[in-house]
């Protein structure tokens, strides 16, 4: 596989390994510290994975780090879309794929629940109106 | 062509969740290496975003850019932008032609003079402008005339960021790049041959959400043109370590090895192929084996060839070495010839004196 | 001028003419030097004047005790700079592509890094050794214009090249442009300048030897 998640093509050579960067013990700290600051202040906090020089390697070490927890819930917009709580409570990994299955975005949020999770008011304004119509539809053909 | 609704809107009338929506500001703000706390933000001021008019005029060009373009599938979303962007005239991609469709063009101008998007592919004749025209019009008048009313100008791809192809020498038709011409509005050069189909869609977005983005001294953006290949490639650690390809498919080549001595352009070449990468991110040409060609800076078709390292020098220098030693030979014998004979003409009328002579001045 | 112009006319033409200046300009030196002649040596010879002559050009390199207490900080500060540039110039692969560009000939080259950290030194080095001709009293009468130039044109590189390959400052392009301009420049200065001792040293180690080999001495 490579780092993008598409299949490694069988002719390419197998990409030598590049040597570590060590910015993962310095990732988990940054995880800790808003964790901590979650819970003094209610402070929210977020991660974006591309910024951040991985070798390839590391990053599945990282995701492997931060394991599955209780919560995984796969999203349907304009391609999938993973959010999953890791072993550390408050601590959501945010994948981003596009209709291709190639990632687009990759996050980890500290917070109570990532927004993206929660229903939007305007999503909630148009479902309403759907409902609204489907009901006025059914009392007149009643 | 309605330009009441804005982005936000049109994605409600299509469907779009504002979950969707959400998710494409994150991967954009992602994309365009924007800190996280950019997403909120991005999305405010794209869904306030009103239909601008863009005009999109191909010169001297292949259709390398547009097909880049159209094979954008980062995400949908940028395909629905260029849907609510209110493509008002693309020479390519649009059904109508001849006079209706230069009267759409003519209509879209004044109906959004002064604020309408000017996108350029293609280089352009500065001289003879008998070389390219439409609809009977030259390029250059084109140009000068769509670029009067346009609010910017992105010049996509390295023929109308440069010159590109069509310049390279001899240049026959005298191709000039889009700043060559237009001197008086803001220009954003998209060089690439062709460019990155995301940094094509990236800068347009870009462009729409916060104006005209930070550019370097070739006026490229610099958050997708600010690094060099070699600064961001997977094969630098093989380049320090001294270890390079010597032929293609040799040894080293086969172990991922370093493609300097290949030609590879890298070091001088800015863009973002070694980080985005080409098919949504499958691969870029030094990753599948060949050298860069430096192809998002000017004048690559005549920067000495695609082959010779860099370090090089471009000419035959032992032929050069040899004449200029022969030169030397010649001058060298010419010129110790002569200082024999001012020795030897010397010691001959070397006077000798005598302490006869010299008692005789005393 | 564009900055990829400029790369391209340092690597063009201006390349072909610093060649020409300096290959012409070392052999007419070295032809100069040669048709001058000597005068006959007509006493009978009691050694071999060409082994002299070969032993003296390789003992040559190892300092004699006595310089090295008279100025031994001119000696070790020499031989550092000396390799550096021996080593900066002939082991870095890009520099090894010109060689074989031009000679055909090519060998192994040294990890960038190491060489990285060899300019450094030298550079040092070539500081130490300017500092010391302003502050030591003889030096300083003896220098010229000329030496204090030859100076300038032989750290010039060096700092360009450090530049280029850290990239600092402006565009690739321009920094590897200025750096070959660099080099052109103390190629067109090399043959008429001190610099030509690259190639006379082994005609002057040949001839001291020689010399002294004929008549049977140590040399």
């Amino acid at each position: 596989m490579t780092a993008n998640g598409m299949p490694a093509p069988a002719f390419a050579a197998s990409a030598p390994c590049a040597p570590p960067t060590g910015n993962l013990v310095p990732l988990l700290h940054e995880i800790r510290h808003a964790l901590t600051r979650w819970l003094e202040q209610g402070e929210e906090h977020v991660i974006d994975l591309r910024s951040i020089p991985l070798a390839p390697g590391e990053e599945d070490s990282l995701l492997e780090q931060l394991g599955a927890g209780e919560v995984n819930a796969r999203l349907s917009i304009l391609g999938p879309s993973d959010i999953i709580e890791t072993r550390y409570p408050g601590a959501w990994l945010i994948t981003h794929y596009n209709e291709n299955e190639s990632i687009t975005g990759r996050f980890i949020e500290v917070c109570e629940v990532p927004g993206i999770l929660k229903s939007q008011a305007d999503d909630i304004r148009a479902g309403l109106e759907r409902l609204e119509d489907q009901l006025s539809y059914a009392e007149t053909t009643a | 062509m309605s330009k009441d609704k804005t982005l936000g809107e049109t994605l409600q009338e299509r469907g779009i969740s504002r979950r969707s929506f959400l998710k494409f500001c994150a991967t954009t703000a992602s994309m365009m290496a924007l800190p996280p706390t950019m997403i909120p933000v991005i999305a405010a001021t794209l869904e306030k975003l009103r239909r601008p008019s863009v005009i999109w005029l191909s010169f001297q060009e292949c259709t390398g850019c547009t097909e880049s373009l159209t094979r954008s599938h980062s995400a949908t979303i940028e395909e629905l932008i260029f849907d609510t962007i209110s493509l008002d005239y693309h020479h390519t991609l649009q059904a109508a032609a001849g006079t209706a469709a230069e009267h759409a063009r003519e209509e879209a101008m004044k109906e959004n003079h002064g604020s309408y998007i000017l996108v350029v592919d293609g280089s352009i004749p500065g001289e003879n402008n008998g070389y390219s025209t439409i609809a009977g019009i030259s390029n250059k008048d084109m140009l000068l005339d769509v670029a009067a009313g346009a609010a910017a100008i992105v010049a996509i791809g390295s023929c109308a960021a440069f010159g590109g192809i069509p310049k390279a020498d001899p240049n026959p038709t005298g191709a000039v790049s889009v700043s060559d011409l237009v001197k008086d509005k803001p220009i954003v050069n998209v060089p690439g041959c062709p460019p990155i189909p995301a940094v094509i869609t990236g800068v347009l977005v870009q462009f729409l959400t916060f104006g005209l983005p930070e550019l370097d001294q070739l006026g490229r953006p610099a958050a997708f043109y600010g690094k060099s290949i070699h600064d961001r490639c997977y094969r630098r650690p093989f380049y320090d370590k001294g270890l390079f390809a010597d032929s293609f498919d040799d040894e080293g080549a086969k172990k991922g090895w370093c493609l300097f001595k290949l030609g590879c352009k890298g070091p001088t070449t800015y863009n973002a192929c070694a980080v985005t990468k080409w098919n949504d991110g499958t691969s870029f040409p030094i990753e599948a084996g060949h050298p860069c060609l430096g192809c998002s800076e000017p004048d690559f078709w005549d920067a000495g060839s695609f082959y010779k390292a860099l370090s090089i020098p471009t000419g035959d220098i032992g032929k050069t070495a040899v004449y200029a030693g022969t030169a030397g030979l010649v001058a060298g014998a010419a010129l110790g010839a002569s200082l024999r004979a001012r020795k030897q003409s010397a010691v001959k009328n070397h006077e000798r004196v005598t302490i006869d002579d010299l008692d005789q001045e005393s | 001028m564009t900055d990829t112009e400029f790369l391209l006319w340092v690597r063009g033409p201006a390349f072909n003419v610093a060649t020409f200046i300096l290959c012409a300009g070392l052999v007419i030196r070295v032809l100069e030097i040669f048709l001058l002649g000597r005068k006959a040596n007509l006493a009978e010879a009691r050694g071999s004047a060409a082994a002299g002559g070969l032993r003296t050009m390789l003992r040559r390199f190892i300092p004699d005790a006595g310089s090295f207490e008279r100025s031994g900080f001119t000696v070790v500060s020499g031989y550092i700079f000396h390799i550096g540039l021996f080593i900066v110039i002939f082991l870095f692969v890009p520099h090894i592509l010109v060689f074989e560009s031009a000679t055909g000939l090519s060998w192994p080259g040294l990890p960038s890094n190491i060489i990285d950290a060899t300019n450094v030194v030298t550079m040092i080095a070539l500081l130490a050794v300017l500092i010391h001709r302003i502050k030591d009293p003889v030096m300083r009468m003896l220098s010229e214009f000329n030496d204090y130039l030859v100076w300038f044109v032989t750290i010039l590189p060096l700092i360009t090249g450090y530049l280029a390959f850290h990239r600092i400052g402006l565009s690739a392009a321009m920094l590897i442009g200025l750096h070959i301009l660099s080099v052109e420049l103390l190629m067109i200065l090399f043959p008429f300048t001190k610099l030509s001792h690259a190639f006379t040293l082994w005609m002057a180690r040949w001839y001291n030897g020689a010399i002294a080999g004929y008549k049977g001495v140590q040399s």
